[in-house]
């Protein structure tokens, strides 16, 4: 996967609810669940120093 | 043997059982992506490069190929997933491979006992048609990818559907993940870099492959195609059953497992609102998802409210919820998107 950003993201009461993501060119909102195949790729890439996830606005 | 005990024979054995694929969409009916229209695979793009639902190309080389849906098969089936390469690549470095992959979900696999004494031998049957004729090699391998068997199948006529069949021998160690994880990885290799070849065929052996050295590399000529049809993966040790066909709806909800997309049909709520005011709208999915699926959404459009995406919060295995702050104070304000969610593995 080829991700250019990402971002944490926060839900109504502020608390983190996903990243923010540019994956392959398209911008989707991926969950904190290591089942994910997004989430899991970002944090493998994140863990090799590859990608850093920006704080939420 | 009466017919009734060959019956009664094949039931234990678990061959005659509905759903008996393990294989999900093999006859390439469902193609909720692209809905047979071409598009281009890119490089290393893991996201985008399914053609049918499940079945997957990866491709890390400097090939460029198209991927289609199309209505070309053998009798008894309609369609069939096609690559046609657009810009040809003929040296392949040690690590660059193509491939089509389709990974079968661990929950499915519970009932084949891999990684023990009792693991149950499979049998692969399926079509397969390209302009290229030669050897090429099927990969099936574990979710940590230290486990391959690697099988051979020649492809004899140029441009003509072949039938393979194929065993598939249970691993009887290693581990085989029963979890909504990827259980086993099937992969048709299309060319493969030195790193990821082997001379072990038809014996399961510690480490991740795609082929031997004299695998056909497809993307060595340009306007080369390969196509694959009628995929299907059974319990038992050959020569294969017929090709379990199924009704669209059933084989559509297996797909929506691991992506769906409403397409047109657009996710609206609607009110009167106010300016700075949050308006919240739950989505339940079609069906239950793999796993909290990642969401994209598109054709945005509102009144009231701006266009930018809605954001989405508590994604689950089956809904999640959508809000928005409405920009200006309105009667008959409304926000629409469609949307895609995906749980692939």
């Amino acid at each position: 996967m080829n991700i250019t950003s990402a971002q944490y993201y926060n839900d109504i009461s502020g608390s983190q609810a996903g990243i923010k993501a540019t994956i392959d060119g398209t911008e989707m909102f991926v969950p904190l669940d290591p089942a994910n195949r997004h989430y899991a790729e970002i944090m493998r890439q994140v863990a090799a120093g590859e990608l850093t996830i920006a704080d939420a606005d | 043997m009466s017919k009734a005990a060959e019956l009664a024979a094949l039931i234990g054995s678990g061959q005659a059982q509905g759903d008996k694929n393990l294989i999900i969409n093999g006859a390439m009916t469902v193609d909720q992506r692209h809905d047979g229209s071409s598009f281009t695979i890119v490089n290393g793009n893991s996201t985008t490069g399914v053609i049918a639902d499940r079945f997957r190309v990866n491709e890390t080389s400097g090939v460029v190929m198209t991927g289609q849906r199309v209505a070309d098969a053998p009798v008894g089936f309609e369609y069939s997933s096609k690559l046609t390469v657009t810009t040809a690549d003929s040296s392949l470095g040690s690590t660059e491979f193509h491939r089509m992959i389709q990974p079968i979900e661990g929950k499915n696999i519970s009932n084949l006992n891999w990684g023990t004494s009792n693991a149950k031998t499979l049998t692969l049957t399926f079509y397969v048609k390209s302009s290229l004729t030669g050897q090429y090699y099927i990969s099936v391998f574990n979710n940590a990818a230290d486990r391959t068997l690697l099988k051979g199948y020649t492809i004899s006529s140029a441009d003509t559907w072949e039938k393979k069949t194929i065993t598939v021998i249970g691993d009887q160690t290693g581990t085989w993940l029963t979890t909504n994880a990827a259980g086993i990885y099937l992969m048709w290799s299309l060319g493969t870099g030195s790193s990821y070849q082997s001379n072990t065929l038809d014996a399961y052996q510690a480490g991740f492959f795609m082929a031997k050295s004299d695998q056909v590399n497809l993307a060595a000529t340009n306007g080369s195609t390969w196509q694959l049809t009628g995929v299907q993966l059974e319990v038992g040790d050959g020569p294969g059953t017929a090709f379990e066909h199924e009704d669209f709806g059933t084989t559509l909800a297996k797909c929506q497992r691991y992506f769906q997309n409403n397409g047109g049909n657009r996710t609206m709520f609607s009110s009167d609102v106010t300016s700075g005011s949050n308006y919240f709208s739950t989505l339940k999915y079609i069906t239950a998802m793999r796993a909290a699926p990642s969401v994209t959404f598109s054709s945005n459009a509102a009144n009231g409210f701006n266009t930018a995406d809605p954001n989405p919060q508590q994604l689950a295995t089956e809904s999640f919820e959508v809000y928005k702050t409405a920009t200006s104070t309105t009667g008959g304000g409304y926000y629409l998107f469609i949307y895609t969610i995906d749980a692939e593995l």
